[in-house]
């Protein structure tokens, strides 16, 4: 039998709304409705609006070349396009999706909305330069649009030496530039997070009663602060050496080819933890949200956020294993590749153990969280065999490894971004989306995520090399399978524009707190006021501090 | 009522506090920590060229001693003491803005931009003297020596690269410190609140410290046993 | 209608059943742990579901022995793997002593293969079966990668140096040759098929026409391009005798020793002035744009050819003999 249900504290779930009439409040979006209110805004809110339209728009972009990847790759002949434009397509498939999506999306979206609420905060360190932080990104972006449309780029995303000084005739330079600039606007983002983390926590707020999303984004700041530098003096020697002909990577003068792929690797394997860490943290608090208690083992997720930081930037040469580097350098790559490794696996067991005796409610953010779950998994335990040096060496440069970057970049990091987005999405926008259709399109995408990349794990281990434009007969059945399940995936993430979209025109008013969550973001209106809060929130007690609420599952 | 609200003592909403900050200790703390985040983020862009440095002259240790050996080591120490100086002036310009001397502060300020301009002439004369002699890569130049060993145009790329990169760094902050003269000649800054100062300072001395580390990785090379100077 | 989908490749050589066991102890340790969390995570999510958005959940915070318990025992796993990998990729990189060698470049986008005997190949690789080969290889341009997936081996081909892959083909038949390092326009279509022999049959396809082996080749090549007026046999010239060198050790002017094998050649050739040879003045020339990497080969190949008498009566060719003449 229920026991009598109390509310809690009155101020943590204000009553819930007349959900029918729109309440006349002032909001962050209604105050100011000029252009420039928003191109010159300095609140974060916008901010990351402003970022969102940006990313959305390049994975539209890269989901177009993926689809021509998919479309070509349904028949073993180069059918559809010629070997110069599919180059292309999958060069600039990674390129919008590695640096205009998934290394901001979580962050400079999520992270810029959510961070200063979570903190009890009014705005980040630096408000103005978030905003130049912005202009950055999409001056970068456009750079990077303008290589596309005026001939694309054919180097692949990780533009290696000697192709992409020498050999390649496409606007090698261009892309550079825009990979280059953008990546300021990376660098600038983590260190105005890092400073409004360090300094700007709500009285009370001590590291330890932080919400793990707070842990991941700080643990993010730290990589994209330390790695983002590397990717930058890497692309600007290659734009050197390509551009002056100073020699750097070419071996005629000595150079060293591989040398490229230590500076590149360097910062781009820490940039995945950049595009994973994130989303574990919207995890975080979806499953905390939707379990109603504290995530199980706090502290240990939260430290496991800094020890990936801190380990990712250990183990970038385990790309390079047949590179010609040594057999000792490969062994040293291999183990420290397996100890990063753990941490995540502790977290998964976390997430897990939190569900053990809670009150799952299963509404379409915890949906998306458990298809997180799932995808990680695989994502994360197919790095064991290209960890595994014995079995990389027939593994690299295979669809095995596309298949397992693609679990964990989209499987992982996609997910988590949409699990955060379900959850917060109500407190952007004061609007509740269609929990149905939610659902609907996680399972959607769930199953043509897997129909698409699971056979590319077989393609692999048969040999298949990555950016093949034409390939052997025998493989065939496994491409139209992984053909036909991008349709459905492309499917998914159509349905999902559309009732999110839907939500704003006419979905019902959303309260301060739908979900029923702790959380400081949940104290104050949906959408928020122009500064936040009110009054200046005050912390004194743990975060996901349910049991406070006196009521237990009957 | 737990979560109710604390009314919070406003500084007496000093001109300079920026409004979502609630002191300006807090605004001067978050300032110095981001410019010191800031100057890591650049200890990490040198530090890829660094290395490519590093592994170059162990693969190619004669090539380097012979491209260092085309340097002017008279013109590198003198720059190297002009930057040094430099950085002498701005910590007084730090100290001046701290103690709310202003006009010593726009001076000071002043000194260094003189000091950071003439660093920039020299390296100017420097690089001249380098297209002469055709130690130019790539086809910018007009075509490397060719009688010199193929590496030793790999060390003058990075000669290049490195000094190229830093002296763009020098030309930023000596923007930097135009907009901190004219800001101390309009008496923005008191004792209460100096930061740019300060966080120019930071910036001013990270670029001294980069040349420091060029110095004799780019112009020692094996000079003992070279014909040099 | 399955029946024609290849769900595992071939074992074409005899490490392919080692890769394959290790691989498949991997896919038992993922399927484990993945079966596990999913079921224990579908589990959790029925059996505690509530449609009652005021319930809590209980109050647990966490437990050191399980936190220590699921890092050290999946970390243990991965101790295993590694081990085991490591063993496996020892076996890959180190070829056994004597290997049937052959000589490859890749240029976009063709592979040429290079037979001791001077036959060439395109595109194609007959090699005999049950013999360990060596392939070395370079680029003449950009990064390729030479893959065997039949055989489960693969490395890059890196312009500027030299890079190996070994295997013993264990059955006649024919197999995938594919390039896995994106290299432009062609990069699928560098893809060919490696074809092994029964022994007899090898040395039968390998007499076919040829003109000479590589090393006569390399003879030819060390006279027109005047190597011979400095190299002298007796080691009075202005540069090192090169005869019994190969796979002896050299006493360089920096004080440091390099083992003479074909990438210090390879070296000695194009960048000269790289590494001097002590006792010897820095006169050589370079030969960077005036022989190519194919040449190189062969210069190699007439290098390696230079024995002695007496070495080559001791039986063996290659690295064992040059050190038991005492260099």
């Amino acid at each position: 039998m229920r026991e009598a249900l109390r509310q809690g504290p009155a101020e943590r779930d204000k009553p819930v709304m007349d959900s029918t009439i729109a309440s006349p409040q002032v909001t962050y979006l209604n105050h100011e409705h000029t252009l420039a209110s928003w191109l010159l805004t300095k609140d974060h809110k916008r901010i990351g609006l402003l970022y969102m339209g940006v990313v959305t728009f390049a994975f539209f972009l890269g989901g177009i070349f993926a689809t021509l990847i998919r479309m070509e790759l349904a028949t073993p002949a180069g059918d559809l396009v010629s070997a110069d434009t599919y180059n292309k397509m999958f060069t600039m498939h990674g390129v919008a999706m590695v640096f205009f999506v998934l290394i901001p999306a979580v962050p400079a979206i999520l992270g810029n909305f959510i961070l200063p609420l979570m903190l009890g905060a009014k705005d980040v360190a630096f408000p103005k330069l978030n905003l130049l932080s912005w202009y950055i990104f999409v001056i970068g972006f456009l750079f990077t649009v303008y290589a596309m449309v005026t001939g694309g780029v054919d180097t692949g995303w990780t533009f290696y030496t000697p192709y992409s000084s020498q050999a390649s005739n496409t606007n090698v330079m261009a892309t550079g530039l825009g990979v280059f600039i953008t990546g300021f606007a990376s660098i600038l983002t983590g260190l105005n997070f890092m400073v409004t983390i360090h300094r700007m926590r709500a009285p009370g707020l001590t590291w330890f009663r932080l919400p793990l999303f707070v842990w991941a984004v700080y643990a993010t700041s730290l990589v994209q602060i330390l790695g983002t530098p590397v990717i930058a003096i890497t692309v600007l020697a290659l734009a050197i050496e390509r551009f002056l002909g100073f020699p750097i990577f070419d071996p005629a003068n000595g150079g060293d080819p591989v040398l490229f792929q230590h500076m590149f690797w360097f910062y781009s394997h820490p940039a995945v933890y950049i595009m994973i860490l994130p989303p574990m943290g919207a995890i975080s608090e979806v499953i905390a949200a939707f379990s109603r208690k504290s995530i199980f083992g706090y502290s240990f997720v939260a430290f496991s956020s800094l020890a990936i930081a801190v380990f990712g930037f250990l183990v970038w040469a385990h790309h390079m294993f047949i590179s010609g580097i040594s057999v000792y350098a490969a062994l040293v790559f291999s183990f420290l590749t397996y100890a990063v490794a753990i941490p995540s696996a502790v977290k998964t067991f976390n997430w897990a153990a939190t569900m053990y005796k809670g009150a799952i409610w299963l509404k379409a953010p915890m949906i998306w969280a458990i298809a997180f779950l799932g995808l990680f998994l695989v994502g994360g335990l197919t790095g064991l065999f290209t960890a595994s040096l014995g079995v990389d060496v027939h593994l690299h440069d295979t669809y095995f490894v596309v298949a397992h970057f693609h679990f964990i970049m989209v499987g992982g990091a996609i997910m988590g971004y949409f699990a955060g987005l379900h959850y917060w999405w109500p407190k952007i926008t004061g609007r509740m989306y269609s929990d149905i259709w939610a659902k609907v399109a996680a399972v959607i995408v769930f199953v043509g995520f897997n129909l698409t990349f699971g056979p590319q794990f077989i393609l692999g281990y048969l040999g298949m090399p990555r950016r093949y434009h034409v390939y052997p007969e025998e493989f065939q059945v496994l491409n139209v399978l992984s053909s036909a399940g991008a349709s459905i995936l492309a499917l998914g993430y159509i349905l999902i524009a559309i009732y999110l979209v839907a939500s704003i025109i006419r979905g019902e008013a959303a309260g301060n707190n739908p979900w029923h969550a702790t959380g400081l973001e949940w104290t104050t209106q949906s959408p928020p006021l122009p500064h936040n809060f009110a009054e200046q929130p005050v912390v004194t007690e743990e975060a996901y501090a349910y049991e406070k609420r006196e009521v237990t599952v009957g | 009522m737990a979560d109710g609200a604390v009314a919070h003592a406003h500084d007496h909403h000093h001109a300079d506090l920026q409004h979502h900050f609630d002191t300006l200790e807090q605004q001067h703390e978050a300032a110095t920590l981001g410019m010191w985040l800031f100057l890591v983020t650049e200890v990490l862009f040198f530090g890829g060229l660094f290395l490519a440095y590093m592994l170059y002259r162990v693969w190619y240790p004669e090539a380097w001693a012979a491209g260092s050996l085309e340097l002017d080591i008279t013109l590198g120490t003198i720059n190297t003491a002009v930057l040094i100086g430099s950085s002498l002036t701005m910590a007084l310009a730090v100290r001046a803005a701290q103690t709310g001397m202003q006009k010593a502060t726009i001076n000071w300020v002043l000194a260094t931009m003189v000091l950071g301009l003439t660093f920039l002439v020299i390296k100017y004369f420097e690089y001249a003297e380098k297209v002469e002699h055709a130690h130019v890569p790539g086809w910018l130049g007009g075509g490397f020596d060719p009688s010199l060993p193929r590496p030793v145009e790999l060390y003058f790329s990075l000669y290049f690269v490195m000094t190229g990169l830093h002296a763009t760094h020098m030309v930023i902050g000596f923007g930097i410190l135009s907009v901190i003269a004219w800001m101390a000649y309009k008496g923005r800054f008191t004792r209460e609140w100096n930061t740019p100062v300060e966080i120019s300072g930071l910036y001013w001395h990270f670029v001294d410290i980069v040349w420091i580390f060029l110095f004799p990785l780019l112009y020692l090379v094996d000079r003992a046993h070279g014909a040099g100077m | 209608m399955f029946s024609g989908i290849p769900l595992f490749p071939e074992q074409g050589s005899t490490i392919a059943a080692d890769v394959d066991a290790l691989y498949l102890f991997i896919v038992a340790v993922t399927a484990f742990f993945g079966i596990l969390v999913t079921v224990v995570v579908l589990y959790f999510g029925v059996k505690y579901r509530t449609n009652d958005p005021m319930a809590v959940g209980e109050r647990i915070h966490g437990s050191i022995p399980l936190e220590l318990a699921w890092s050290i025992i999946p970390f243990l796993i991965t101790i295993v793997i590694f081990i085991w990998s490591a063993d496996i990729f020892f076996h890959i990189q180190r070829p056994p002593d004597q290997t049937l060698e052959i000589y490859a470049t890749g240029k976009q986008w063709m592979w040429k293969f290079q037979h001791l005997n001077g036959q060439a190949e395109i595109n194609e690789l007959h090699v005999p079966m049950g013999r360990p080969v060596r392939i070395t290889f370079t680029s003449e341009d950009v990064l390729h990668s030479l893959s065997l997936p039949a055989f489960r081996v693969k490395a890059d081909a890196i312009p500027g140096r030299y890079s190996s892959l070994w295997f013993e083909a264990t059955g006649v038949g024919e197999y995938h040759l594919f390039c896995a390092e994106y290299c432009g326009t062609k990069h699928s279509g560098m893809v060919g098929r490696i074809v092994v022999m029964e022994p007899t049959a090898y040395q039968e396809w390998l007499s076919g026409t040829i003109e000479g082996t590589m090393a006569d080749r390399g003879a030819r090549l060390f006279s027109d391009l005047a190597c011979n007026t400095c190299h002298l046999e007796d080691g009075r010239g202005r540069g090192p005798s090169l005869v019994d060198r190969f796979g002896a050790t050299e006493m360089m002017a920096d004080g440091g020793a390099r083992v003479v094998d074909e990438a210090y050649l390879r070296e000695s050739i194009l960048t000269p002035q790289a590494r001097l040879v002590a006792g010897y003045q820095p006169l050589m020339p370079t030969f960077q744009g005036i022989v190519s990497e194919e040449s190189v080969m062969a210069l190699i190949e007439y290098v390696k050819s230079l024995e002695t008498a007496a070495v080559a009566a001791a039986g063996e060719t290659g690295h064992e003999a040059a050190e038991a003449a005492g260099h």
